[in-house]
Parts: C-alpha cells; sequence; structure tokens
C-alpha cells in the first residue's frame, strides 16, 4: 500500500513537471526589465479584478471577499495588532545598553522609512531588509539580535509600518548588475515550485486570488507584502515577513530555509518592488 | 503597569455601543509547547461590564475563547459621560478592571 | 518527450525497488538504504530543496532502526531516497519551468 501511494505522488510530481514542460516555450534570455515585469505584474491583476481599486489590493483577502471586508472593517476600530504596535513603540524608543537607539541606525529616525526596505546595499552587494536592517543594529551597538519569527521583531516592524502608514512603496533598483541579479532571484523563486505538493508563491497568488485554499481565502501577490507585519488569527499572534515566508515553505511540505537567507530577502525584494507605489497598510490583521 | 483592557463606549441617542480588547493568553489547557509540555489552562473565567452599578454585560468564558479576545456589544440607558466599568477574573484567581467614560 | 521517458522511467524503477523482495532486511541492507537515501537529501539540501516529508521518512527510518526494526527501517529509507530524488528532480527541471508560470 505504501509502495503504491509512494509511486503515485512520484508520478504526481513527474505528471506536473511533465505538463509544466509542455507549455508554451517562449521566454528568450532577454536583459532584465524590472520596470516592464512590474507593470505587467499589476496589469494582470487589475485585469483579473476590475472592480478592485487598484491600492485596495494591499488588503488582500478583504478585496477578493466582501463578507470578509466587513469583518475586517469592524475589527479594524478595535485592531488585534494594538498590542504589538504600543509594545513596538515602546521597545524602538528604550535605548540600548550604550545609550545608543534604533533611530541612530535608520534615516529620519527609522520614522516613516519603512517604504524603502528591502534596499540594495551596494558595499554588501546583496539586499538589506528591514528585519535585517534592524538585527544589525541590535548587533552593532552590543545587544542580541532577536528571532526573525518571534514576537520582538514583529513589534518593532509592526511600529515602524505604522509610521508609513499611507506611504506608497519605493523600492530602488539601482543601476548594478548585482541588484537586477538579486531582483531577477527573488523572481524566479517566486515562480519556482517546490515542496512535495509543489507549489510555487504564484500558483496560490497569481492564479487563484479570492479562490479558497481549504478555509481561506487567498491573497493577490500584488501588495501582498504592504501590511506587514500582521497579526493572524490563525496564529493567534504577530507574524513577521519572515514567518510567513518560512511557514508557508512548510505548508507545502518544503523544508523552510533560515530566516533572512538570500532567497527570503531577494524574494522580499521582488515582491515588494512590483508592488511599488501602492501603500504600506501595515500592522494588519488577517483571519 | 497598564492595563490588559482596551474598551471604548460609545453612546448615540438611546444606544450605547462597547468594544473591548482584552490581552490575555486564553490557554486552554490542551496544548502542548515545543518540548511536549502540556501548557496549563489560564483563561478569563468571567468578564463583566457595568453601569451605574449594575451588569449590563457578563460573560462566562473557558478554554474555547481564543488569545486576546474582543467583544463588543450593545446596551440601552447610558448617556455621555457616564463610567462604564470593565473587570475580569481568571481561573488563576487574577484579575484586571478598568474604568472608562462613555464618548 | 526524452525527460518524460527518462522520468517515467526513474519512477518505474522506484517503484520496483520500493517493492522490495520478501526476505527480512538486515541491519546491513537498512545502512544500505539509508546511506543512499542521505546522500540523496544531501543533494536536494545543496540544491535548498528539500520536503518535510523526506526529512519524516528518514527519522521514522532512523526510529525503526533503534527500535530493531529493519524491515520498516528499510523500505523507510528507501521511501526517503525516492522522496529526496522527487525533490531533486523538482529542483533540477525548475530551473527552467518556472518561466512558464511567469506573468509576462
Amino acid at each position: 500500500m505504501r509502495a503504491r501511494a509512494l509511486f503515485s505522488s512520484v508520478l504526481t510530481a513527474l505528471g506536473l513537471a511533465a505538463l509544466v514542460a509542455a507549455m508554451p516555450l517562449a521566454r528568450a534570455a532577454d536583459a532584465p526589465d524590472p520596470a516592464a515585469d512590474a507593470k505587467a505584474f499589476r496589469d494582470y491583476f487589475i485585469k483579473k479584478f476590475p472592480k478592485v481599486k487598484l491600492d485596495d489590493f494591499v488588503n488582500g483577502p478583504y478585496s477578493m471577499n466582501e463578507d470578509m471586508r466587513k469583518q475586517w472593517e469592524e475589527k479594524e476600530q478595535f485592531p488585534p495588532y494594538e498590542f504589538a504596535l504600543e509594545a513596538g513603540k515602546e521597545m524602538f524608543a528604550t535605548p540600548f545598553r550604550n545609550g545608543k537607539s534604533y533611530a541612530d541606525c535608520f534615516a529620519n529616525g527609522g520614522i516613516g522609512v519603512r517604504q524603502n526596505y528591502p534596499m540594495f546595499d551596494a558595499k554588501e552587494g546583496k539586499v538589506v531588509t528591514l528585519e535585517l536592517a534592524l538585527n544589525r543594529c541590535r548587533e552593532a551597538n552590543g545587544e542580541k539580535p532577536y528571532s526573525y519569527v518571534k514576537d520582538e521583531m514583529a513589534s518593532l516592524t509592526a511600529y515602524m509600518a505604522f509610521t508609513s502608514r499611507g506611504k506608497p512603496f519605493d523600492i530602488k533598483i539601482p543601476d548594478d548588475p548585482r541588484a537586477l541579479e538579486a531582483f531577477q532571484e527573488g523572481k524566479r523563486y517566486f515562480y519556482t515550485r517546490r515542496g512535495q505538493l509543489n507549489f510555487s508563491c504564484a500558483t496560490c497568488h497569481v492564479q487563484s486570488p479570492g479562490e479558497r485554499i481549504r478555509a481561506e481565502i487567498l491573497a493577490p501577490a500584488l501588495g501582498i507584502l504592504n501590511a506587514m507585519p500582521i497579526y493572524r488569527s490563525e496564529w493567534s499572534g504577530m507574524g513577521t515577513i519572515s514567518r510567513r515566508f518560512t511557514t508557508c515553505n512548510s505548508q507545502i511540505r518544503g523544508v523552510p530555509l533560515e530566516p533572512q537567507s538570500d532567497e527570503y530577502r531577494n524574494l522580499e525584494y521582488y515582491l515588494s518592488y512590483v508592488s511599488n507605489g501602492l501603500p504600506i497598510s501595515g500592522p494588519g490583521a488577517r483571519p | 503597569m497598564a492595563s490588559t483592557i482596551r474598551v471604548r463606549a460609545i453612546n448615540s441617542g438611546d444606544i450605547t455601543e462597547v468594544q473591548a480588547l482584552i490581552q490575555h493568553p486564553m490557554d486552554s489547557g490542551y496544548v502542548k509547547d515545543a518540548q511536549g509540555q502540556t501548557i496549563p489552562p489560564h483563561f478569563i473565567q468571567q468578564l463583566t461590564f457595568e453601569y451605574d452599578g449594575k451588569a449590563v454585560f457578563v460573560a462566562d468564558w473557558g478554554p474555547a475563547v481564543s488569545k486576546d479576545p474582543y467583544v463588543k456589544f450593545a446596551f440601552k440607558g447610558a448617556k455621555k459621560g457616564d463610567d462604564l466599568k470593565v473587570s475580569w477574573v481568571d481561573n488563576k484567581g487574577a484579575s484586571d478592571a478598568i474604568t472608562a467614560k462613555i464618548q | 518527450m526524452n525527460r518524460i521517458i527518462g522520468a517515467t522511467a526513474l519512477a518505474a524503477s522506484l517503484f520496483s525497488a520500493a517493492l522490495a523482495p520478501a526476505h527480512a532486511a538486515s541491519e546491513d541492507d537498512f545502512k544500505t538504504a539509508y546511506a543512499a537515501a542521505d546522500a540523496a537529501e544531501k543533494q536536494a539540501g545543496a540544491l535548498r530543496n528539500r520536503w518535510t516529508t523526506t526529512e519524516a521518512a528518514l527519522a521514522a527510518a532512523r526510529k525503526a532502526a533503534e527500535a530493531g526494526n529493519f524491515d520498516q527501517a528499510t523500505s523507510q529509507a528507501k521511501e526517503a531516497e525516492a522522496l529526496a530524488k522527487a525533490s531533486i528532480f523538482q529542483a533540477t527541471s525548475e530551473k527552467e519551468a518556472w518561466k512558464a508560470l511567469e506573468i509576462k
């Protein structure tokens, strides 16, 4: 019996791969054009959901389902992320043991800058996310880094997102081949099938937004990071971008990579860039 | 220490609509931690809203209510500027209370 | 097309491997099977594409072996190897296949 199950699971993976291989082979290896990619990305969702206002995509499943939206709007009067937000504000204002504070690590004292992350760091040659920048700030000032998937990081990023509410994502890709490569890698990650369930991010968030996966309504990929970090009812708590990336991986039976691995940093870069112009709405609440 | 209770009561004519968000782990006693140990039950047993010395809303809760519970209800007979007292007691005997002005 | 034929042949050989002969597996059988599974999983790891189910099968194989149940341990190890190889196949074919999903 196990052999048959094994056989069919292997065959499913192979069959799916064969099906994908049979699809039209189109794309020549042309030079990366992030602006064109972002425009195509946006146009796809606008066309698929003509009744949704562009800015509304940042509200994820609530832009896709009227009943859920009503419940969410009611909850937003008294949002579940309030505790984390308050904690984050306090944490941000508390100096490190050496007397410095988070404000010293960021432009404008860290207020109203969330929409610029991730940014490409030319010295390092890699993408730096907000979560990474916060932990580097801690370590540069003699403090231990926080876990990327736990409450402290969520509280800090909740506060920083809140100070940027309404500001449009403004991710820059400098004219540097390494930055273009990071964007391409993020894009590749997004569309690559992984895990035993053979899903890519696109499988749910490009092919099936607004539809259900078990009991959940799927969010569109456009604007999907704008509400982060989120209070998720499923988690009975807050979750960072790192938490969402790693749990998405394990949900499709892929072993998650380390939080803030290159792949995740690049993925965040890609997803944020293609949502340029859409407003930061974080911290958010989700089912 | 900051209160665990956030409450907002808005009066409109005869009706006062109350919303409250309470910070509490609401552990059911059925969940295990990462080490495999059962997290002991720790939940609010009674939540009370009082107006003018009388209870206008009482909730008897148990393990089925999730963490950081949110409550919303409406009642009659209050007016702007009056006090609304909110209090809870949990299964460990801990409690918290807050008095808010009806807006 | 050749890839599909090759892939089906791979599936067939894994299938027949899983339908192991009826004699009891020895500790050596287990060690061989586990080494193969482990090597394949390391390869999947290098491709940054391990599956949680492969890890679970490897753990189950180790646990059965510790209990001295080498039949179970060997068949779990073989299942782990098949899963690991499928994940390698996925990672390799997705290097090109991802483009078919891209919004253009």
